[in-house]
């Protein structure tokens, strides 16, 4: 059993009574009708108390697969109740992060404290305890095909919880319905186009409504309007569950509306960060040629390579 | 010269390193499975899915070999007995032949095909779509939840297979012998039930396919378990299972019966 399961219809908490609310006609999530949701929909500061110590620690974290190093000497703290994009190029190691701080993956040196406790030295209940109160957000989805969208919002609530079968189905259409997507409940995964996958991910990932949500690049393959629709969705989750959010991302445009703050990762380290109206205007030249997406700039276009002569055979070698 | 035996040596090293490994992989995989069985036989819904899906699912190409290998039987025995006057024994032999060998051996290898492939190709897929990476995170064991139950699953199928395969190849040697060449009916029943022992017969029979079955499902497993999460990676674990739980199969068939009827 949960230490602490969800809410049950009729006896909302607050924070879902606002994600119900914000479903009603006057303030429709979904984007489509404003012309600009991600500012005019946004819940910024949090009504409730919260706690002023950071969820999230890494200290000194170093990662490596073998030899290959892929983290190094990395210091983040996650305040409680923020969105936090940690930003950088595809294969910098940024979903590495997420997977530390989830424990599928254990640091090579340093520490990684998720509500002051110590991640990698946890066994394995302790860990699958911390688990439950995590969401993570996977790249494409990773519904389980055989299972339709309600079974698989329910997943976690069957696997975790005794609660009776009225009752989880409530909650599986309250979480669908906090993502807009109550009416396909009885559809397969197979029949959602990508942004509808990644809601009913999104609304699994919540079903525990949980302390800590992160998302594995949650913009990618989706369509100006999807993606609206899911920037939007993280924040406002994030602000009615009282959560923190973690948001591993390339996309600059739809993170930087919708974060407290920003790490960016290169090669490995943390080589900026600060709130997104301090990126925006950093003169530092590796941010700004992230930021404003220059070909060229401290990470170069071109990958080391041998002399252009010598591959093109104009160079005779003696 | 020395050069290319260098490069040589150094590739043979790799190999055997690599081999190693991978049995230290498989190893920690099966005791990993046996650990964790709890769930499988605590949640009896998933193992009943489970044996819907690699039993029920395999039972037309089982009943369908079974029939025809029986009828093969029957007309093989009954041409190299009809030489020696023994026509009679027909039933001995064909019970005997199925329920010592061919049940086992051959319902393995349809099992493995049939069965055996879905399996790698569903957890190698539910793994390069990071569906057990997300049930892990949901803090559900993907062993315990998803491996486990087809684990047990195919070993209690397994052996329930075999047994029609080889029920229906008595009836397909009995169709063959009895019905259309004219064996005497009451001598080929009579003689099998006499000269079919079930201690020595069957129930080594039923030894020989449970053996089988843990060993296809695990090989099954691991190979989905350990693909690289690509489609290339997926295809080529489907056609490792195939390969080395045939060859598994037929490996240990020679050793249980070295065992088991030497002698006798």
């Amino acid at each position: 059993m949960l230490s602490s399961p969800p809410s049950i219809g009729g006896v909302l908490e607050p924070r879902e009574a606002s994600a119900i609310e914000d479903q009603g006609q006057p303030e429709p999530i979904d984007g489509i009708r404003h012309a600009n949701p991600l500012q005019s929909r946004l819940i910024r500061p949090r009504p409730f108390f919260v706690p002023s110590d950071p969820l999230v620690v890494l200290d000194g974290v170093a990662f490596a697969y073998g030899d290959r190093p892929i983290l190094q000497d990395l210091q983040m703290r996650f305040r409680r109740g923020q969105v936090v994009a940690i930003m950088g190029g595809s294969g910098c190691g940024k979903t590495t992060i997420l997977r530390l701080i989830g424990g599928q993956l254990r640091a090579t040196s340093g520490r990684v404290t998720v509500d002051d406790q110590n991640v990698g030295a946890l066994h394995h209940d302790a860990l699958y305890a911390l688990r439950r109160r995590m969401g993570m957000l996977f790249q494409f989805g990773a519904l389980f095909t055989d299972l339709s969208v309600f079974d698989n919002v329910a997943f976690p609530m069957r696997e975790h919880t005794d609660l009776p079968d009225s009752v989880i189905r409530d909650l599986v259409l309250l979480k669908l319905n906090a993502v807009g997507l109550r009416g396909s409940a009885h559809l397969k995964p197979s029949q959602l186009s990508g942004g509808m996958a990644r809601r009913v991910a999104l609304a699994r990932a919540i079903a525990l409504d949980p302390m800590l949500m992160m998302y594995d690049e949650p913009f990618t393959g989706l369509d100006p309007i999807s993606v609206g629709i899911v920037a939007n969705l993280i924040r406002r989750l994030n602000d009615a569950l009282g959560a923190t959010s973690l948001l591993v991302t390339h996309d600059v445009e739809a993170s930087l509306k919708i974060v407290d703050y920003v790490f960016i990762v290169a090669e490995g380290r943390i080589v900026a960060e600060g709130t997104p109206e301090e990126i925006r205007d950093s003169r530092e030249p590796i941010v700004h040629q992230f930021v404003h997406g220059e070909a060229d700039g401290p990470v170069g276009f071109h990958q080391p390579a041998r002399p252009l002569a010598q591959d093109f055979g104009l160079e005779t070698n003696r | 010269m020395i050069g290319a035996l260098d490069t040589g040596l150094r590739h043979v090293g790799a190999r055997v390193v690599d081999g190693v490994w991978k049995l230290g992989c498989a190893t920690r995989f099966t005791g990993t499975v046996l650990l964790r069985s709890g769930m499988a036989f605590r949640r009896p819904q998933l193992l009943l899915d489970e044996i819907y899906f690699t039993g029920v699912l395999s039972l037309i190409i089982i009943i369908v070999s079974g029939l025809f290998v029986g009828l093969v039987l029957g007309l093989q025995g009954y041409e190299t007995l009809k030489r020696y006057g023994s026509a009679d024994a027909l039933g001995t032999l064909v019970a005997l032949s199925l329920v010592r060998e061919l049940g086992p051996v051959v319902s393995a290898l349809l099992f493995a095909s049939r069965a055996g492939s879905a399996i790698t190709a569903k957890i190698g897929i539910m793994k390069s779509t990071e569906q057990l990476s997300a049930m892990e995170m949901m803090a559900v064991d993907p062993f315990g939840r998803v491996l486990t139950p087809i684990f047990w699953g195919g070993v209690i199928a397994m052996p329930l297979l075999a047994a029609i395969f080889s029920a229906f190849g008595v009836f397909g040697g009995y169709l063959i012998g009895v019905v259309i060449i004219g064996v005497d009916d009451g001598a080929f029943w009579s003689q099998m039930q006499a000269n079919v022992d079930l201690r020595s017969d069957v129930i080594n029979g039923v030894i020989k396919s449970i053996v089988f079955g843990v060993a296809v499902t695990l090989v099954a497993l691991f190979e989905g378990y350990d693909a690289p999460p690509t489609a290339e990676g997926v295809s080529y674990a489907v056609t490792r299972t195939v390969v080395t739980s045939a060859l598994a199969v037929l490996a240990l068939d020679f050793v249980l019966t070295s065992f088991m009827f030497t002698g006798v």
